[in-house]
């Protein structure tokens, strides 16, 4: 059974470990970031820069350019088209966010079909839409972890700005938040995130990443500092397992085709959801028999 | 080339149709979702070996269905967007397994402009006509509770029915859709068009048929451009649809440039 | 020797959506005051709460802090929304909700202190909220939630606190309990309170001015200033009377051939 899952050479290829810290780094982005993106009620928004992140890694490809700055550049555009077309009533919101999106998609559309034109491989549409974790060498490495590096202090720095907006604009707005510029820098680096989970597990499926694991963390912590590290550890879970079960099933199919990475992991996010679900529906049984409790310690956190 | 011209114009009568209550409601992420719902069933019916649009109904209302319930335990948003990639990852899953899987997902994600064979048109314009039946129907009541849900209870309307309903139309508007427009681009034509005119009239009744206007004016230059250039359909539907929804909005600010110097 | 103001309105007129809702608001705070803000629903009370916390601009006149004009989200001022809606999967608890009065619109990586902490667990113990210190704020109920928003606003030590309808949907003892809990908070921390209301009878025991709102115009002084039927038929421009039984007081538009009354101040409260 062991073996069946850690098939043959897991470990002991480099290819293997590279993807296995391209994903944790990426997996612990999109958790940090998808928590506020879930908060603030803009899963649409965060979805659709993923497509708009499509657009951007086809173009990319297209131009032969770099794809990590595909997607990032292409998401980071799709975030101020959002805001320059965007509108305050939050249904508006969502139409604008919709056009953006559609367009977006048609872009991806055209420039997939000149990509097979223009070369005679197939598979650049499989791994733009559903990610390349073990094509991407080890030199896009130190872009990943540095972008990630900006993208996790930045939240961290607006992160009391960003929480009293997304608790309430109004009681922000009252405290002296400056409220659009916080959303701008935010949409960046939500930007930003999906570009880079798209470079590991593809631009279409990048939203599981970004939504799933901070979903299901809120449902069972009660602190954003917890919610945080249990977004990032369930998201790095799933995306470990997603490497371990596509590299597996090259050997499971047989004949050297086996499934990417994303639609492991996009399995491996359902499952944490479903799971946490159940504790919390239990959990939630359970408190009504037990008695109030007592004040906690003291304790310094750091939100 | 006929039957591209002939499912289209349903395609875009319904979108139009449908697409202007999704606007009303607010509902544009669902309407996104939905199809892809629609794309995972045809995957798989492909796989399975048995009539596409089987495999495009079903699933369809089964991304319906199970979007409307998860969201009564999860914010809707994010119901929506894991059904979205749950559906997606299906789908693609399901082609992955046979041979021709770059052109499938292709077509399938992105339209394929001859995508509905002959015989299939019949069926599609019997669940056409289901559906225009349907909102026929419900205009009304589905108009009242998409604009003031509350007073619409008040009133005796059955609110959570009409609700069911409108989702059932939406799905198989989208089933129909997916095959030439694809899954991802389906949602275009119920957003972009109808946003459009909803900005340019005030009137319910006007903006209905102005969506579906412009819904058929978006697919019959999409069919035709795509038809010419030889570039997918998807990428048409897309742009046009922005593009009708942008000037729109353009217009709309002239206008009321022009009113208020006029005011002046 | 005139000191100068916590607050004051001067020649205020404002506009919403090209349509002149206030004119010619004049009016005063000084430390410590207890200050009713008292106008039917739909009188301009909430705009003009809008207005002192400068998130509305006006179109005439200036509103000072301390002499100076006001700018956006002076920290001299506090405020206090009717209801806030807090989604159930909100990651905050009380306490930290309550820090966030604190740092909430601060940037930078630093950790709150232990300091800050105490601050909070103090001002939780003032509200009388220190009970449910460790609950997730959105698990309150109404009169719970009230007390954290004002723990929340009072705990970066405002001069001013501003509250928008904290009576509107309490029952007359929880109102009370409210009423009361910022007397103590004026009288104990020496911070000046403006809240806005329908009905001011619950507050005349406490109240030390009154800012009366109503046809758009704005009239302010003592209570036995300001609710005289002279005063308050010029505001309306519209004859009122003011009845007054055992220390309430209720005001009621005068014989009219429309029959139509203006305003309630609610007659139940006469009963009692």
């Amino acid at each position: 059974m062991v073996r069946w899952i850690l098939e043959p050479g897991l470990f002991s290829n480099g290819t293997v470990r590279t993807a296995l810290l391209l994903g944790a780094l990426v997996s612990v982005v999109s958790g940090v970031v998808g928590i506020f993106t879930v908060l603030r009620g803009q899963s649409f928004a965060g979805h659709a820069l993923t497509d708009v992140a499509t657009a951007g890694g086809s173009g990319a490809a297209l131009a032969s350019l770099s794809p990590l700055l595909g997607f990032v550049g292409g998401g980071v555009i799709g975030a101020g088209a959002m805001d320059a077309i965007g509108v305050q009533r939050v249904k508006d919101r969502d139409v604008a966010t919709g056009v953006v999106l559609g367009a977006a998609t048609g872009l991806s559309a055209l420039f997939l079909y000149l990509i097979t034109l223009q070369t005679s491989t197939t598979g650049s549409t499989q791994s733009i839409l559903f990610g390349s974790i073990f094509t991407v060498g080890p030199s896009t490495l130190p872009d990943v972890a540095l972008l990630s590096v900006v993208v996790l202090v930045g939240v961290m720095v607006i992160r009391r700005p960003l929480l009293m907006g997304s608790i309430s604009r109004e009681l922000a707005a009252a405290r002296g938040v400056r409220l659009r510029m916080v959303g701008i820098a935010f949409m960046v680096m939500l930007a930003a995130a999906v570009g880079l989970s798209a470079i590991a597990i593809g631009s279409i499926l990048s939203t599981a990443l970004l939504i799933g694991p901070p979903a299901s963390a809120l449902k069972v912590v009660s602190r954003l500092s917890h919610a945080v590290v249990l977004a990032s550890v369930l998201g790095v879970m799933a995306t470990w397992l997603g490497i371990v079960f596509a590299y597996d099933s090259y050997y499971w199919f047989g004949s050297g085709r086996g499934l990417p990475v994303s639609f492991f992991v996009v399995a491996d996010v359902l499952v944490e959801f479903v799971a946490v679900n159940l504790v919390a529906r239990r959990r939630r049984l359970r408190v009504v028999e037990e008695p109030a409790t007592t004040a906690m310690p003291e304790q310094v956190g750091w939100i | 080339m006929t039957n591209a011209w002939i499912s289209g114009t349903i395609i875009a009568l319904l979108a139009g149709a449908v697409g202007f209550f999704v606007v009303l409601r607010g509902s544009a992420f669902a309407a996104h979702a939905i199809p892809n719902g629609a794309f995972a069933g045809a995957a798989g019916a492909n796989l399975v070996g048995i009539n596409p649009l089987f495999g495009l109904v079903v699933f369809a209302l089964g991304a319906a269905f199970g979007i409307s319930s998860m969201s009564r335990r999860t914010r809707s948003d994010v119901a929506t967007a894991l059904a979205l990639v749950m559906m997606l990852a299906l789908g693609a899953a399901f082609l992955a397994t046979s041979s021709a899987y770059e052109p499938a997902v292709n077509a399938l994600l992105f339209g394929e402009i001859l995508g509905v064979s002959s015989s299939e048109i019949l069926p599609v314009v019997v669940l056409a006509v289901v559906c225009a039946l349907g909102l026929t129907l419900l205009y009304r009541p589905l108009l009242f509770s998409s604009i003031a849900s509350e007073l619409a209870v008040a009133k005796g309307v059955n609110v959570r029915l009409i609700d069911t309903l409108f989702l059932v139309v939406v799905a198989l508007s989208s089933a129909l859709a997916v095959p030439v427009v694809g899954a991802l681009l389906t949602f275009s034509l119920m957003i972009g068009p109808p946003a459009a005119a909803r900005i340019v009239t005030s009137s319910a009744h006007r903006a209905l048929a102005l969506s579906v206007v412009f819904s058929l004016l978006t697919l019959w230059a999409a069919v035709a451009s795509s038809y010419w250039t030889d570039l997918p359909i998807g990428f048409f539907v897309g742009t046009m649809s922005a593009a009708i929804y942008l000037a729109a909005r353009a217009w709309m600010r002239l206008d009321s440039r022009r009113s208020r110097r006029a005011l002046a | 020797m005139v000191g100068i103001d916590l607050l004051e309105v001067v020649d205020v007129d404002v506009a919403l959506s090209g349509r002149m809702v206030l004119r010619d608001v004049n009016f005063r705070i000084d430390h410590g005051e207890f200050t009713g803000l008292i106008g039917s629903n739909g009188a301009g009370k909430t705009t003009l709460l809008r207005v002192l916390l400068g998130l509305q601009d006006v179109v005439r006149g200036r509103v000072l802090v301390h002499g100076e004009p006001m700018t956006r989200s002076n920290s001299s001022v506090g405020y206090v929304p009717q209801k806030v809606l807090f989604e159930s999967d909100v990651p905050v608890r009380v306490r930290d909700f309550v820090a966030l009065g604190i740092d909430g619109n601060r940037y930078g990586l630093a950790r709150r202190s232990r300091h800050t902490y105490e601050l909070v667990d103090e001002m939780l113990e003032s509200v009388e909220a220190a009970a449910f210190a460790n609950r997730r704020i959105s698990s309150l109920s109404g009169g719970e939630q009230q007390r954290v928003l004002i723990a929340h606003a009072l705990v970066s030590k405002p001069e001013l606190l501003l509250l928008d309808e904290p009576l509107a949907n309490l029952d007359p003892g929880s109102a009370q309990e409210i009423i009361q809990l910022l007397h103590s908070v004026v009288t104990n921390q020496h911070v000046a309170i403006l809240l806005s209301a329908h009905e001011m009878n619950p507050l005349l025991p406490v109240m030390d001015r009154v800012v009366y709102v109503a046809n758009g115009r704005v009239a302010s002084g003592t209570t036995e200033e300001v609710v005289q039927p002279e005063v308050l038929s010029a505001l309306y421009g519209h004859h009122v009377d003011v009845l007054r039984v055992h220390g309430r007081v209720l005001v009621v538009a005068g014989g009219d051939e429309r029959g139509d009354s203006l305003v309630a101040d609610h007659p139940a409260v006469v009963l009692e």
